[in-house]
């Protein structure tokens, strides 16, 4: 029972921090996974459409992404980032910045996001029935119109599972930041955790909320997946 | 480029090599045995035991491995100490050593992904194939061993291979409760010299290399098993 009273305390004098860690994990978690989006798209019509330089640098760009361990990656994005942006900016006659917590975590996962990103949509690109995008083209369409009326619409549904899980992983990966020092929920609760020496109630919180994130993504990926299959043939459930 | 560091560090770096190696092949062993029951009662069994796993597979996926580590290191590890009883018995070494709760808490990870997998797995097999062995006179075990196992897991070598890759990129994790593999020793060196680079560089390639060795290990696997169109 000392459990719960002490999860209680824990609560009533960190609650507000971990609030503000929940929410900063959200933003990150927000617009990295928008810029993810982003990049994949680009990525994704680059690897179908672009030039052979192009295709190469691409796919350099999803393999070592995919292929070496986010930690890593985050350290080695946030340090060459860093020191770039601020390089350029001198030369350029500018004093250096400090880049704020929360947008230099969106551009480091995002950049992470991207490689799988790219990839998910490409996938789904590549599943749209060629008859489709030929009907549209028969039907005088442009090039960009049939992309935008035809091949966006029907990649959708396609694309959705992958997305879905890639939100997931954005959520659980967002963690990771508290290693390098970045103020978001698992930092927080580590340093909740230190100051009142509650480890065992501090962790147990943050699990639940992040469970909880993941619970309420989990609802509205399904409302979304079912409106933008609205009108498909239902499949059998497996 | 700095890169004179490297034969001073040489020696740690092999030791680091050989944690991570362990920590990972030990976790993918344990978490595999545990995920053939989890992902079994989802789709055979009384039906409490089914969303047991079910609710098991949902906590450990929903969040995040770096919780889940600093959860039962710093959590229960905290605990631990308050039973005299404990102190003195001789799984002590044990619960003060940081090696064996990363080993735990990667096992534990590594069920729930591969506990869903294979859930949807058992669930692929078709049932005739099942019934075909009943009415050969198997028992429940020989059917999972002969017939349900080997056809479930013909049908997602390619899904556990992606998982297994996965687990071998959070390895590093560990170093965040003081378990060094090539991660950690990377940063004791990026702490000593103060390059930045050139460590992460190393071991990014390191792990660039074990994530090849894994794909093809993998691929060698699946080439081994006959599949339904390579007749």
């Amino acid at each position: 029972m000392d459990f719960i009273y002490n999860t209680i305390q824990l609560l009533y004098e960190w609650g507000p921090n971990f609030m503000r860690g929940t929410i900063a994990t959200l933003q990150i978690a927000f617009g990295s996974y928008l810029l993810g989006i982003l990049i994949g798209t680009f990525g994704a019509i680059g690897k179908l459409y672009g030039g052979r330089g192009l295709r190469l640098s691409l796919s350099v760009y999803t393999t070592l992404i995919r292929a070496v361990p986010e930690l890593i990656l985050i350290l080695l994005i946030y340090y060459a980032g860093t020191s770039l942006l601020n390089t350029t900016l001198e030369s350029l006659g500018f004093g250096t910045v400090d880049i704020s917590g929360v947008a230099a975590g969106i551009i480091v996962i995002g950049i992470v996001q991207g490689a799988y990103q790219t990839e998910v949509i490409r996938g789904a690109l590549i599943s749209v029935p060629k008859q489709e995008t030929d009907a549209g083209i028969a039907f005088g369409m442009s090039r960009t119109k049939v992309f935008r009326r035809i091949l966006i619409p029907a990649m959708i549904p396609l694309a959705l599972p992958g997305m879905a899980n890639l939100w997931m992983i954005c959520t659980k990966e967002t963690a990771l930041l508290a290693v390098v020092g970045f103020e978001e929920l698992a930092l927080v609760t580590k340093q909740a955790a230190g100051k009142t020496r509650l480890f065992l109630e501090a962790f147990t919180v943050a699990m639940f909320l992040y469970l909880c994130i993941t619970l309420a993504s989990n609802v509205i990926f399904k409302a979304i997946e079912k409106r933008t299959t609205r009108g498909h043939p239902k499949l059998d459930k497996q | 480029m700095v890169w004179d560091w490297l034969p001073t560090y040489a020696a740690r770096f092999v030791e680091g090599f050989w944690i991570t190696v362990q920590l990972f092949s030990l976790s993918l062993t344990f978490g595999f045995l545990l995920a053939i029951p989890i992902g079994l009662v989802q789709v055979t069994g009384p039906k409490w035991l089914g969303l047991i796993a079910r609710g098991y597979c949902t906590l450990f996926r929903g969040t995040p491995l770096l919780i889940q580590l600093w959860l039962l290191y710093y959590g229960l590890g905290s605990i631990f100490p308050h039973f005299p009883a404990l102190r003195e018995s001789v799984i002590w070494p044990i619960l003060i050593a940081a090696f064996p709760y990363a080993v735990v808490a990667f096992s534990l990870s590594v069920a729930a992904y591969e506990g869903h997998v294979m859930a949807g797995a058992f669930r692929s097999v078709p049932k005739n194939e099942l019934e075909a062995g009943r009415a050969f006179g198997m028992g429940r075990f020989t059917l999972l061993w002969r017939i349900w196992l080997p056809r479930a897991l013909q049908n997602v070598l390619p899904t556990l291979a992606g998982e297994a890759v996965l687990t071998l990129k959070s390895v590093p994790l560990a170093s965040t409760i003081t378990v060094f593999g090539v991660y950690g020793v990377g940063s004791i060196v990026r702490q000593d010299t103060y390059l930045i680079y050139e460590p992460l560089l190393f071991i990014a390639f390191i792990y660039l290399c074990l994530t090849g060795i894994l794909v093809s290990l993998f691929g060698w696997l699946e080439r081994r098993v006959p599949s339904e169109s390579m007749k």
